[in-house]
This record gives structure tokens, C-alpha cells and sequence, in this order.
């Protein structure tokens, strides 16, 4: 009795206990920044285009079949998420801009499953948990018109949840390098890392076994523990070198993108609300008047905030459960991939898959095969081919597509093998299965031909 | 505690420090890291940049077989530039793979040598004289295959056809398509020696860019497009489900049509295991990477079981007709099960190879994770 009255009063006044807001208000100006950066870049890169408006087909999530392509309109798209991600940084309209741009980015990752990366579901997941904070009360132009909400404390909580979010990333990559291929036989980096020998000063050891090894076991004690380093002040200033070295390293090996920038910004959400604002407070002579950090000493209020607290809360709970899902299903997860997305499964597999589509008259016995280049594009074959729905969608698709065109009574067969983590290519998807019958939310047991370990 | 990291950063600084200061002393332990460079060096010297010299060779005797026809109109000028056409014909299938540099950025392929050729399109042109053969949509009226059916194919007598071929615009075009051939061809070639050369070795990352990745995707797309289908897929109807002799490989002189699928079938072999153009040597090669990739990981080296497919893929060819529009006609299952064999080797190049290798096939550079 009496140590539940201890956790009660523990809580409660952990739920009360105020901070400063100031890491809070660097992570809203980095994450919107970037944000509009990685926009800008992509737009610039032509991948607006090669990915999203050439190919004729898309690969939908289920239940968002209805997400379309806008055509041309898709560059307005960009522009409006790139926009309102400066609207995020600069804090105007923030509550609107931080919605609309969770929305736009929503949509747009939502046109084609080709294109997931774990680093956007955790733009996704990020700007979603942001649209509950108050991310504007200082340095912002919302704050600097409407003096009411202008705020230098905010609640713990609102600034934990960020890092809560950031260790569900690290740890669930760190748990997930947990397996045989990535400790014992140091798979897939034995097969990317002898490739980057022309790097400068490291590409020379690169193509040693012991690298390989070293990389995959410190690789997997990183992710565990970064964390822990990062949350004691003690160990902190270190613990964030290693975060510098560790992902300005992954940039230069592999080709990820913004992913090791936005992981080094938002760990800067441990260092304490003390030094973020000093930091804010020092380059203030730099920045315009209506972005000046101002410790009024005031708390933001907000009758919402209990209930924000209980709907993150929630939110949080589902982010903890939702990369255990693959736990439901027996095999290797590497191999059926279910369960294997929103798990934070980062650079851990190389997967190499071809698929050749039969397509059956059931009544003549009439055959052809498929040229997957007439429907996709090469990024989307390659995707395509190492993934079971992908597999399923497409040849459910390509059973319409040639039913249209006067064939019938159908069947799409497909002759399909998979090297997973340097296996010799082995058969994935049962060739004698026709595919137009199944459904992959209750897949018959022999839909996949099971890895050979 | 703060000890504890400090030794982690102080080792990681150590580990850094010792990688970038170690790269000289440490080089004679590293004899077996393996060199994209060389290869790329080997593959430019051996094979490219002398099959394209051979092969303008070949395109500037056309030229010049084609003017003593002109000048002569004789019925033995017009055997010797038939004669002069599929020599060239033949040494094209030495540099087709190497669709890469200028090669790539004219499309040489595309206007060297894609069937079946569009009879009508050809028969407009001449007759209208207004055509531009750098249009896509002449793609299918020029180079070889318009060739064939122009020295071959109009269903003359060879007195009838010499007398054909002598017309003006029968003429205009013969030397438009030849012409074309040889410009395109000689810019490929000068390309290779000015500068190309060195710009594709240096080139020895690894990305959807690096030149390994976009040789070794080039390799497979000829493989895959331009041998497995081309010639012998399509015509058998593996991709329509009724065969379609008329699509074979050169149609009206088509008894050479066997021959040049085995012509592109030594192309792949030559490529894949780095005999040199003349075959004289042997570079380093694709063969050697995938047995050094086995040796390190200790796993299953796959160029013999490639080795293997491309060699029973020949024995089934030498099955075949001459022809293999006859073929298609005579017996189709025969062309199925060289079909079959070639389609092996797909698998095992596309799945293991390019796994082995971590070679991209993705042309958009975009992110992954």
C-alpha cells in the first residue's frame, strides 16, 4: 500500500515537473529545417519524377489504395510539405504547419511502398508526436505575436518523449542485429564493406574479415547503448561524439541519405535544457527579433495537456509493441518479411531476388511470360522481387492487366528465388501456386517455399 | 564510469588514427583485396577499346565495299559489299555489350541493330526521301536489320536487285544508313581515346554510377534483352505465347541467324571470363572477382555453375537450324530448351552474381537504409 502511494506520488509529480523548453524549441528549428532541406534535395535530385510520376504502377499500402499520384500536382505537393516544414522551423502557424506537413509526408510515403525507409516512417512518427507538442512557445513567430502562449518552461514529459522515441529506434535496431547472420557469420557487411576499398584512409582495411566483425559487433553495442551513455550527463559529451563518428561514418559507407544527419541532430534532445538555452541565448544577436530565445520564466499552459499526455501515452505503447509483431509469425523473418517494417530493421540484410511471372490460359494452356520492365521500374523490380506482398500485389495486377486485354480463365504463376546475407539463391515463392488466388492476410502455408538455413 | 567512455572514444580515435596512418606499411598484407581498378583497366584495354577499333574497321570496309558497288554496279561489287555487311554485321556482336560512354549516350544499339525491321517504314522512307534517322521512330528502319532487307530481302533476282539498288533513292538511303553506322561508330571510338578511357577506370566505386555497377548492369541487360530474348525468347514466343518466326535475327539472310546467336553467346562468355579481344590473355574478370568474393567467405564459388550454363546453352544451340526462323518453324521446342538453359544463367548471374558482388541494379541513386 505504501509503495503504491510512492509510484502515485511519483508520477504525478513526474506529469507536473516542468523544464525548460528550450530543447524542445532546437529540435522543432533543426527537424524543420532539414526537413526542408531533404525536400528541397529530393526535388532537386529529379526523384520526384523517376520515382513517383514515371512508373505506370505503384505498390499501395493495404487500405490506402486511394492515394494517388497528383501527376504534375505532386511537385505542389513537395512544395507544400517543404513549405510548411520552414513554417515548422520558423515557428509560424505552427500547430497548422506541423499537421499539414505530418500530411503531406503521410501522403506522399503512402503512394508507393517501393520507397519505404525506416529513416521516413521515423520523420512520420516524429512529426506526428510534434503536432502534441508545444514546440512553439519561444523563439518563434507565433510566440513573439500572441505574447499568451510565449514560454520559457514546458513539461518534462514533453521533452522525455522525444528521447523515449529516439531509444525505441536505437534499442529495436540494436535487438533486431541480435541474430546469427550479423553476429557470427558478420552478414551483409562482409559483402558490402570489401566494395568501399577506394574510400580515403579506412577503404584499405575494409576488405578484412576482422573489420567486417568488428563493424557488425560494434554496430550492434552502439545501438544498445548509445542510449544509456546519452542520458547520463556524465557520459553524455562522449556518448555524443561516438553518435558524430559512428553516423557521419555510416554516411560515408552507405548510401542512406539524410538518415545519419537527422539521427545526429535529434540526439541533441539529451544534452540539458540548460545548455540549449544557453546556446539559444548566445546566437540570439544573430537570429531576428521575433526568434529570440526569451526565459520569461513563465510555464506553458495548456488545458490539453493532460489529455495530449494520455493520447501519447497510448501512442508510445503502440511504438513498443509494433516491432514485436513478426514474433506472430514462425520463419525467418529476413525471408517472409512479415512484421518486418516499423521495426527499425536498419542496413541489415541484402536480399537479391529475381521474379519471373508466368501467366497460365487455364483453358488453351496457352503460357507467357512476363517482361517486368514493361510495368515496372528497376527500383521497383528489385523491391519487388525480394518481397512476398509485393510479389502477390504485383501479380494480382498483372492478372487484371491481362485479363483486360481479352485473355481468360487466368492463372499467374511466378518463378522466383531469393539470396539472402550471401546464401546461394535458393526458390522463394511456390512456383505451383497461382497467386490470383491468394490472400495474403490469411496466406496459405505454402505460398513461401521456407529458407534453407 | 566517465573513464569507461572516455576509453571508448580514446579507442575509437586510436582505431582511426592507426587505420589511416596504417594504409602504406600494411599494404603487402593486403595483396588480396580485390582490385575494381584492374579490372576496369583490363576490361577497357583488352576488350573494349579493340573490339571498337576492329569494329570500325569492319564499318569503314562497308563504307568503302558500298562506293566500289556505286561506282561499278557491278554484280561482283554487290557481293562483296554483301560480303563486307556481314563481316561488320558479325564483328558488331564484339561491342554490343559495351553500352556505356557515348556509346550509351547516342544509343548506338538502337540505331545499330533493333528487329524485326519495319519493311514499311523503310519502303516510305525511300520512297519519300523526307526522313530523319535520328528519330526514335526510325529506329526500326536503319543499321543492319534495314540492311538485310534491303540486300537480301526485296524478292529480286540479283539482276533485278542490282538494277533496284542503283535507283537514286535506293542509293540516297543505302549511304544515309551506312554513313550513320559509321558516324556513330567512329564517335564511340573517338570518345574511347579522348579522355573516356581514363574517366570509366577512375570510376571504380561502388554505386548505381560507379562503372563496375553500370558495365556489369549493361552485361546483364544485353543477356537478358538482346541474346536471351532477342534471339531466341521472342522468336519462340516465350513472351506472347505463339511463336513468332518473322522476329528473328536477321530474317532474309537468316541462315546466318544461329551464327550471330552464338557470336553473342562468345561475347558474354569472353566478358564474363576476361579473355581479351584478340585471345591472347586473359584480364581480370568477373570469373576472378566471384572466385575471390568465394575464397574470402569461404561460401560457393558460382563462375563454374555460370561457366556451365553458358556451355550447355551451346550445346542445345548446336542443335539448331542455321536458321533459326527455320527452326521456329520446324520444331519450337528445341529453341524452348536453349531458352531454358540460357534462362538458368539469368538466375545465377542476377541473384548470386550481383549479390556476391553488391553490385546495384537501381539507376535512380537515390536513398536506401
Amino acid at each position: 500500500m505504501r509503495m503504491e502511494t510512492d509510484l502515485n506520488s511519483y508520477i504525478v509529480s513526474y506529469i507536473n515537473s516542468k523544464t525548460k523548453a528550450a530543447p524542445l524549441v532546437v529540435f522543432r528549428i533543426l527537424f524543420g529545417l532539414v526537413m526542408c532541406f531533404s525536400m528541397i534535395r529530393f526535388w532537386l535530385n529529379g526523384w520526384i519524377e523517376e520515382l513517383y510520376i514515371n512508373p505506370s504502377f505503384l505498390f499501395k499500402y493495404d487500405g490506402f489504395e486511394w492515394v494517388q499520384v497528383l501527376g504534375n500536382g505532386t511537385y505542389l505537393l513537395f512544395f507544400i510539405c517543404g513549405l510548411s516544414a520552414l513554417f515548422v522551423a520558423i515557428g509560424f502557424k505552427y500547430r497548422i504547419a506541423i499537421t499539414v506537413f505530418f500530411l503531406s509526408f503521410l501522403y506522399i510515403e503512402l503512394l508507393d511502398k517501393t520507397n519505404y525507409l525506416n529513416h521516413y516512417y521515423f520523420i512520420s512518427v516524429v512529426s506526428f508526436i510534434l503536432i502534441w507538442l508545444p514546440a512553439h512557445c519561444n523563439s518563434s513567430i507565433d510566440s513573439s505575436r500572441n505574447p499568451i502562449i510565449k514560454a520559457s518552461y514546458i513539461s518534462r514529459w514533453q521533452i522525455d518523449i522525444l528521447k523515449l522515441m529516439l531509444a525505441i529506434v536505437y534499442i529495436y535496431a540494436g535487438l533486431a542485429k541480435l541474430n546469427y547472420d550479423w553476429m557470427i557469420r558478420a552478414m551483409p557487411l562482409t559483402i558490402w564493406l570489401p566494395t568501399k576499398v577506394h574510400i580515403p584512409i579506412i577503404g584499405a582495411l575494409l576488405d578484412q574479415k576482422w573489420m567486417h566483425y568488428a563493424f557488425s559487433w560494434g554496430g550492434a553495442i552502439y545501438d544498445l547503448s548509445i542510449v544509456f551513455f546519452l542520458l547520463w550527463k556524465r557520459t553524455r559529451g562522449a556518448a555524443f561524439m561516438l553518435v558524430i563518428m559512428f553516423h557521419v561514418l555510416t554516411a560515408v559507407l552507405f548510401p542512406i541519405g539524410m538518415f545519419p544527419y537527422i539521427m545526429i541532430f535529434s540526439t541533441l534532445i539529451f544534452f540539458s535544457s540548460s545548455l540549449h538555452a544557453n546556446v539559444l541565448q548566445s546566437i540570439s544577436r544573430a537570429l531576428p527579433s521575433a526568434l529570440v530565445y526569451i526565459d520569461n520564466g513563465k510555464s506553458y499552459m495548456s488545458k490539453n495537456n493532460k489529455l495530449f499526455l494520455i493520447f501519447l501515452g497510448v501512442f508510445m505503447m503502440f511504438q513498443v509493441a509494433l516491432p514485436l509483431r513478426y514474433l506472430t509469425h514462425d520463419g525467418n523473418v529476413f525471408w517472409h518479411e512479415r512484421g518486418y517494417r516499423y521495426a527499425w530493421r536498419v542496413m541489415l540484410m541484402e536480399k537479391t531476388g529475381y521474379a519471373n511471372f508466368r501467366i497460365v490460359d487455364t483453358v488453351s494452356q496457352k503460357r507467357f511470360y512476363v517482361r517486368n520492365d514493361d510495368f515496372l521500374t528497376a527500383r521497383q523490380e528489385k523491391e519487388m522481387a525480394t518481397q512476398p506482398d509485393f510479389i502477390l500485389q504485383y501479380a494480382k495486377y498483372l492478372g487484371k492487366h491481362f485479363s483486360s486485354q481479352g485473355h481468360k480463365n487466368l492463372a499467374v504463376y511466378v518463378e522466383s528465388y531469393v539470396s539472402l546475407n550471401g546464401r546461394k539463391s535458393q526458390p522463394f515463392v511456390n512456383p505451383e501456386v497461382n497467386l490470383i488466388n491468394v490472400d495474403y492476410t490469411t496466406l496459405c502455408n505454402n505460398f513461401l517455399i521456407p529458407l534453407d538455413e | 564510469m566517465r573513464s569507461v567512455a572516455t576509453n571508448l572514444v580514446i579507442c575509437s580515435l586510436v582505431i582511426l588514427m592507426s587505420i589511416s596512418c596504417g594504409g602504406d606499411d600494411q599494404s603487402s598484407e593486403l595483396q588480396d583485396t580485390f582490385n575494381r581498378k584492374a579490372m576496369l583497366q583490363d576490361w577497357s584495354d583488352l576488350m573494349i577499346i579493340p573490339a571498337f577499333d576492329s569494329y570500325l574497321d569492319q564499318v569503314v570496309a562497308l563504307r568503302d565495299r558500298k562506293n566500289d558497288f556505286y561506282n561499278g554496279g557491278t554484280l561482283a561489287g554487290l557481293e562483296a559489299m554483301r560480303s563486307a555487311y556481314l563481316s561488320a554485321y558479325r564483328e558488331w556482336h564484339a561491342v554490343s555489350i559495351f553500352d556505356i560512354g557515348e556509346a550509351e549516350a547516342v544509343g548506338l544499339r538502337n540505331f545499330t541493330n533493333i528487329f524485326p525491321s519495319n519493311i514499311e517504314e523503310i519502303n516510305n522512307n525511300i520512297e519519300s526521301s523526307d526522313y530523319n534517322l535520328a528519330l526514335p521512330s526510325n529506329f526500326d528502319a536503319q543499321g543492319y536489320p534495314a540492311l538485310d532487307y534491303l540486300l537480301y530481302g526485296q524478292g529480286l533476282d540479283d539482276l533485278a536487285l542490282l538494277s533496284r539498288l542503283q535507283e537514286e533513292n535506293y542509293k540516297t538511303y543505302i549511304n544515309d544508313l551506312i554513313d550513320r553506322l559509321y558516324d556513330l561508330t567512329n564517335g564511340v571510338v573517338t570518345n574511347w581515346e579522348n579522355g573516356y578511357r581514363d574517366a570509366f577506370v577512375e570510376n571504380d566505386g561502388s554505386s548505381a554510377t560507379a562503372s563496375v555497377d553500370k558495365l556489369v548492369n549493361d552485361f546483364l541487360f544485353y543477356y537478358e534483352k538482346f541474346l536471351r530474348a532477342g534471339k531466341i525468347g521472342i522468336p519462340a514466343g516465350i513472351f506472347s505465347g505463339t511463336p513468332i518466326a518473322t522476329s528473328a535475327e536477321i530474317p532474309y539472310a537468316d541462315i546466318y541467324s544461329k551464327e550471330f546467336f552464338l557470336l553473342g553467346l562468345s561475347a558474354v562468355e569472353d566478358f564474363f571470363n576476361g579473355v581479351s579481344y584478340d585471345n591472347s590473355t586473359v584480364g581480370t574478370s568477373l570469373k576472378q572477382y566471384l572466385e575471390h568474393i568465394a575464397n574470402e567467405n569461404q561460401s560457393e564459388n558460382i563462375a563454374p555453375l555460370i561457366n556451365a550454363q553458358f556451355q550447355s546453352a551451346r550445346i542445345l544451340a548446336s542443335d539448331l537450324n542455321p536458321s533459326l526462323q527455320q527452326q521456329v518453324l520446324d520444331d519450337n521446342s528445341k529453341m524452348l530448351l536453349t531458352y531454358d538453359e540460357l534462362q538458368k544463367a539469368v538466375v545465377l548471374m542476377k541473384v548470386d552474381m550481383l549479390q556476391a558482388l553488391n553490385i546495384q541494379v537501381d539507376f535512380v541513386d537515390a536513398d536506401g537504409d
